[in-house]
């Protein structure tokens, strides 16, 4: 049975979309409580390639890729609180600082990986959610990462802990108003810190994903930017977790695009659909904001949109 | 909110120094310029500690590193050469960042300015075969200034006009860049003959730009020192320059005093991707002779350091500028004699860039450097 060229094309983007979303949603959701306390972590680009890299090497060394996840997941965690702490100190500006992380974390990570470049680590196993179909295309579409359900609970569990808890509460008031947290007597600098730490632990669990499932290996080119777009990701997500679920499956197919073009063999513009997600990004961004008035839902103390 | 910083750290003499030290403290300038210079030295040392830490955790001799990253960057005539011929675009793209640096903003798609910049040389310059070489050499920097400046400042207005983060957007529109750049030069434009490296077709030979006349410099050195300059009298010297720190310091108080705060932003952007793209168009006159992927060698995300390095001043920028093509000279000679990775450059940069960043906190900390006697 044939599938047809548009259903060729929507199998594809369907796959893409399981597929590249994931380092997005947990890139996004990192970023997103980062943001939340009132603080921009660009340099969750660094954690996300060096969390690949270790992801891959720890794969390599134990046997185990689950090990290589926890590994990338302290590995994020201790680079965010460096982020953290740094950016604790007056005068230094989160968003030059997470630029100089990102230089600092990709060094890093190319540095202590070159000797793995070649060797092939085990990967993750998939779930074969496509197990009632005949059609092969179908069942690598959803041959689908365990990670991407952890992405999801990740999300419900940070929706619910941001909306419902005291912490969730604390980490809100510190990221929309600093006074109102001074007058609280909330430890900022202790909860930004946190804050920065366990959003950059989620990047790296996200690097993870790019050595360990898909692409599944270790190079230099690995990551495409997904730290910094989850920036721009967020913003779209207007801060809620659940909404970055969406908002990263739509980067993931919009991502898939030119690949399933080919596929049915639209050569033309292959190179210019890498810029799709770019666009969407930039479309959505000026779309959203408007001078002079504060986005719905975005934290008071983000230096984002004078 | 404290305003973004950047700029507000640029030191802004004029507006500072006269209301303390009128009579009492003569010496204050001097000390503050000292300040300016002692900072990022303090960092610079710091993080090359850091560094040796690293590397004799890793059982190298960091004696050796320095030494030969001394003889990659400057030891020989050789390396001198290459240096400053990393050099020559890292001046202008870190005045891609520098200028809109003045006005409060963090442009960091510098390397999408550089493609297309490269881009739109290469694609004038290529049917010029009959005009002088001088016509074609003009023709083309205008093209590559123009294509950088429409792109960078296209970031600005979005910035000024809708709002939307300049950050962000110019490093969007840098990725954006690179997918139309990788379009056209794997599509329409490719030469049919370049099969491993898809390029455009080539500019015409007799408009190369050689050396300096008389010596074997890259031309781009002395046309990036010249723009440097230049931006260094239009920030500090000029009414234009004046009112965009001002902006940058405080965007309210520019905005009731009535400066054209979006001129300005747009302005500023505009000159800087200019610069971007000159950077762009003289790799092409200068060194490949066509556009290709070897125009996207990171010479934009270097320049952000270095304007970071030199605090958003384009006449510290020339020094950090060598500095840093230096590094990346030796980056080749470093692997090959002590057995590390290339990247070993680049852990280096981004330990410089966090401890010049850090370093920030240290101003007005320490009492010497700071103004004396309460008028």
């Amino acid at each position: 049975m044939d599938p047809g060229v548009v259903g060729t094309v929507a199998i594809a983007m369907i796959a893409g979309a399981l597929r590249v979303s994931t380092p997005f949603l947990f890139v996004s959701l990192g970023e997103c409580l980062t943001e939340t306390s009132g603080r921009i972590n660009l340099g969750n680009e660094g954690a996300l390639v060096l969390g690949a890299m270790v992801a891959y090497a720890t794969s390599y060394q134990t046997g185990n890729p689950w090990a290589g996840v926890a590994a990338a997941g302290v590995m994020g965690l201790l680079f965010g609180a460096a982020h953290g702490a740094i950016c604790a100190l007056p005068r230094v500006n989160d968003v030059a600082m997470g630029i100089a992380f990102m230089l600092a974390g990709t060094g890093t990570a190319f540095f202590f990986g070159k000797p793995y470049v070649q060797p092939s680590a085990p990967l993750l196993p998939t779930l074969p959610l496509g197990f009632w179909s005949d059609l092969p295309q179908v069942r690598s579409a959803l041959a689908v990462s365990p990670l991407f359900f952890i992405g999801l609970a990740a999300a419900f569990v940070m929706h619910w802990v941001l909306r419902s808890t005291r912490m969730g509460l604390r980490v809100r008031i510190v990221g929309d108003s600093k006074d109102a947290a001074l007058a609280l007597g909330l430890p900022i600098t202790r909860i930004r810190l946190v804050a920065t730490s366990v959003g950059s632990g989620l990047a790296g669990i996200g690097g993870s994903f790019l050595s360990l499932s898909y692409p599944g290996s270790w190079n230099e080119g690995l990551s495409s930017g997904q730290g910094l777009m989850a920036v721009a990701l967020v913003v779209f997500a207007r801060w809620s977790p659940l909404a970055c679920i969406g908002a990263s499956l739509m980067f993931g197919a919009a991502g898939a695009l030119g690949a399933s073009l080919q596929a049915v063999g639209v050569t033309q513009g292959y190179y210019l659909s890498y810029a799709a997600p770019y666009v969407v990004t930039l479309a959505i961004l000026i779309a959203t904001v408007a001078p002079g008035r504060a986005l719905r839902g975005m934290p008071g103390e983000l230096s984002f949109g004078r | 909110m404290a305003p973004v910083d950047g700029a507000a750290s640029v030191p802004i003499p004029a507006l500072a120094a006269p209301a303390v030290s009128v009579v009492t403290d003569t010496t204050y300038p001097l000390r503050r310029a000292l300040e300016a210079v002692f900072t990022p030295l303090a960092a610079l040392v710091l993080a090359t500690a850091a560094f040796s830490l690293f590397l004799i955790f890793l059982g190298k001799s960091p004696a050796d590193f320095f030494d030969l990253l001394w003889t990659g960057a400057f030891g020989s005539t050789f390396s001198l050469q290459n240096t400053l011929q990393r050099a020559s675009p890292l001046l202008l793209t870190a005045l891609c960042v520098a200028l809109p640096a003045q006005l409060g903003l963090v442009i960091i798609g510098g390397e999408g300015a550089v493609l297309l910049g490269g881009l739109a040389a290469a694609v004038v310059g290529v049917p010029m075969t009959d005009a002088p070489a001088i016509v074609t050499q003009l023709a083309m920097a205008v093209a590559g200034i123009a294509a950088g400046a429409i792109w960078i400042g296209a970031t600005g207005a979005l910035r000024a006009i809708r709002g939307v983060n300049e950050t962000i957007a110019s490093l969007v529109m840098a990725y954006i860049a690179t997918a139309l750049f990788n379009q056209l030069v794997e599509g329409v434009l490719r030469d049919p003959a370049s099969l491993n490296k898809p390029s455009t077709y080539a500019i015409p030979d007799d408009a190369m730009m050689g050396p300096v006349p008389g010596t074997d410099l890259h031309p781009g050195i002395p046309i990036g020192i010249a723009a440097c300059i230049a931006a260094w009298v239009l920030i500090s010297r000029t009414s234009a320059g004046f009112a965009s720190r001002v902006t940058g310091g405080n965007l309210r108080a520019a905005q009731l005093q009535g400066l054209p705060v979006v001129k300005l932003i747009i302005l500023a952007c505009a000159l800087g991707g200019g610069c971007a793209g000159l950077a762009g168009m003289l790799e092409v006159a200068v060194v490949q002779g066509r556009a290709n992927a070897s125009l996207a060698a990171g010479y934009g995300y270097t320049g952000i350091l270095i304007a970071f390095l030199a605090r958003h001043n384009p006449i510290a920028i020339i020094p950090m500028a060598v500095l840093l093509g230096g590094v990346g000279a030796a980056g080749g000679l470093l692997q090959r004699r002590m057995d590390l990775p290339d990247a070993s450059v680049l852990v280096l940069e981004g330990m410089i860039f966090v401890a010049i960043l850090a370093g920030e906190t240290i101003y007005g900390r320490i009492k010497w450097f700071q103004p004396r006697g309460t008028a």
